[in-house]
């Protein structure tokens, strides 16, 4: 186990980490109409999985969950830059980025 | 006690700007929220002992992420006080569920126990060499086609973000290729012997005779100044 988080534990982490996905889910919950916000809980969910699998590795002394780590930072970039692409090309069609009109694109 | 200090610190920093990035009036203040609970979680991430993933935490979130978010919050011009309709109205649901969500995880985290050592071996990693180092052997032996994939991955992000956001706009001066390479030099260039003293502008300028560049745009992507099409033909006849 590394020293530095020998003296912290792995239970804060958790904590730290469980709170932080909650926090996510209550903003998806709370911006439903802003879908950059929402974007924004989105990354603040998947830094929760992040800080989870680097107190594991870390805990293990295992560095394949600092690996999985940098694929999930990876994925996470590419859906913020296209999550973020067709806000702008939505915006660009309709004027606005109201979530509840998306419906309108069915068809 | 110094690691546990500096963990707490920033934790409670990391949950406060987190508390924030969803509660912010201003999506501007929302996405520099965000930015200050990177960099925390980045030095969370330093506490554990992993280096290279705070770094890249800060140079690819901050730096590029959070950035996307800056500056397409602040290119569309969005009235973000009818964004904040049913603000209170999904409050009490959100409240719910996390709260469940919340108890669910504290009460899976006070039960559980780690599975005894050697359960599944580690990678086994030089314990000499640094933290970047040792992800490094890691990532290019043992996990090297999935390294690849989260190129591909990023390929397709990339091809995928530029697709959707390209549109041809009418002012784009586009090349002709087929008729750029079907050019000879007699039709591009002329020489012309000046006498001592004079200028080429006093002979009709550098594009004188030999067409324009019109000849070789895509035609009606020059824009203004595009001669008709029928004009340039008759000159050709």
């Amino acid at each position: 186990m590394n020293p530095a988080i020998a003296s912290v534990g792995l239970g804060p982490y958790l904590f730290v980490s469980a709170a932080l996905l909650v926090l996510g889910v209550f903003g998806i919950f709370l911006n439903r109409k802003n879908i950059i916000v929402l974007l924004m809980s989105m990354e603040l969910i998947l830094l929760s999985a992040n800080l989870n699998l680097v107190a594991f590795s870390s805990a293990h002394g295992d560095l394949s969950g600092q690996v999985m780590v940098l694929f999930v930072l990876t994925i996470a970039a590419a859906e913020a830059a296209i999550g973020l692409a067709i806000v702008t090309v939505y915006f660009r069609n309709r004027g606005s980025i109201q979530v509840e009109d998306v419906t309108m694109m069915k068809g | 006690m110094m690691a546990q200090l500096v963990f707490y610190v920033f934790a409670a920093v990391l949950l406060l700007s987190a508390s924030m990035v969803i509660s912010a009036r201003n999506p501007v203040h929302a996405v520099l929220f965000l930015i200050l609970g990177f960099f925390n979680a980045a030095g969370l991430f330093l506490v554990a002992g992993a280096e290279f993933l705070a770094m890249l935490l800060v140079i690819v979130y901050v730096g590029a992420v959070a950035v996307l978010f800056l500056f397409v919050v602040m290119m569309l011009d969005i009235d973000f006080t009818r964004l904040r309709e049913g603000f209170q109205r999904y409050a009490p649901l959100g409240l719910c569920i996390g709260g469940v969500l919340l108890g669910e995880l504290v009460m899976a985290f006070s039960n559980w126990r780690m599975a005894p050592a050697g359960v599944v071996a580690p990678l086994a990693v030089d314990p000499g060499l640094t933290n970047t180092a040792a992800l490094g052997t890691v990532i290019y032996t043992h996990y090297v086609l999935l390294f690849q994939a989260c190129g591909l991955v990023l390929l397709v992000a990339m091809i995928g973000a530029i697709v959707l956001t390209l549109r041809g706009t009418p002012t784009g001066r586009r090349q002709n290729i087929g008729r750029q390479h079907a050019r000879t030099r007699e039709e591009t260039l002329e020489l012309v012997n000046l006498p001592l003293g004079e200028n080429v502008f006093e002979h009709g300028g550098f594009l004188r005779p030999k067409g324009s560049y019109y000849e070789i745009a895509v035609p009606g992507s020059y824009g203004a100044g595009e001669p008709d099409k029928t004009e340039t033909e008759e000159k050709g006849a």
